[in-house]
């Protein structure tokens, strides 16, 4: 069985809930159970939502990921916005520069086994999170 | 992806037929607190069944919807959160604080009614 990589743009609010979609149905597809892909959909609805928010557009990638005895799906945000200056206050609950939402990034980082971010200034933001299969 | 919103005597019912987007979830803030108005209702249920992610944008649509229609004078119940939905709510850390849930159409209806009968 092989499941491929797939690419999702993000360019309006449409397009969170196609990203979300396309996740769902890989990680079923990668044998998660319909409660994980819950998780990891709403994980994605989330990414996707920041790109929307605050870069206005940007891509979400989707592709198995394996380890040494584990599989599971791997998804990375990534955009070319304004980036986010301070990381770690972005990764503490309640904060947030739109006004709107707060929640984001921890509530990512809770759902899902492995989450790294990298962002700079001016420049974009990559956040590649991974979820396993238990 | 227009959701139909059902007049049932005092109370209105608004199904979501599938996922809703951000703009589906503006769109029917507006329509269900007109609707509210032009019929004077009582109560509302918001019934998402068929939502499969209850992200940050839906939470906070649904609680400014029903603090909207308790400013009419009026109580929304919000039915039907799946166990996985709801599962991912927490840990993402929503709520839905303020806002009246239950399990089904069923016991929302129920809900209503009883609050009905307490203002009466």
């Amino acid at each position: 069985m092989s499941v491929g990589e797939l690419r999702v743009a993000i360019n309006s609010d449409q397009d969170i809930v196609m990203a979300r979609q396309k996740g769902r149905a890989m990680a079923m597809e990668l044998g998660f159970s319909a409660g994980d892909a819950t998780l990891i959909a709403a994980a994605i609805s989330e990414l996707a939502r920041n790109i929307v928010s605050y870069a206005g557009r940007g891509e979400i990638l989707l592709k198995p990921a394996r380890g040494p005895n584990l599989t599971g799906i791997g998804i990375v945000a990534r955009d070319d916005g304004p980036g986010i200056r301070d990381i770690p206050q972005a990764l503490r609950d309640g904060f947030s520069t739109s006004g709107s939402l707060g929640i984001g990034l921890p509530g990512v980082k809770r759902l899902m086994d492995e989450f790294e971010i990298n962002s700079v200034p001016g420049r974009g933001t990559m956040i590649a999170v991974k979820k396993w299969k238990p | 992806m227009e959701v139909p919103i059902l007049k049932q005597g005092q109370v209105l019912i608004a199904t979501f037929q599938a996922a809703l987007s951000d703009a589906d979830l503006k769109h029917l803030r507006i329509g269900l607190v007109e609707q509210v108005v032009k019929f004077r209702s009582r109560g509302v249920i918001v019934d998402v069944t068929a939502m499969d992610v209850m992200d940050s944008f839906a939470s906070r649509t649904l609680r400014e919807i029903a603090q909207m229609i308790r400013l009419r004078g009026a109580e929304t119940v919000i039915v039907g959160i799946q166990p996985e939905v709801a599962f991912a709510m927490v840990q993402l850390g929503l709520k839905l604080e303020g806002v009246a849930t239950a399990l089904d159409l069923e016991e929302g209806l129920e809900y209503l009614h009883e609050k009905f009968k307490e203002t009466n």
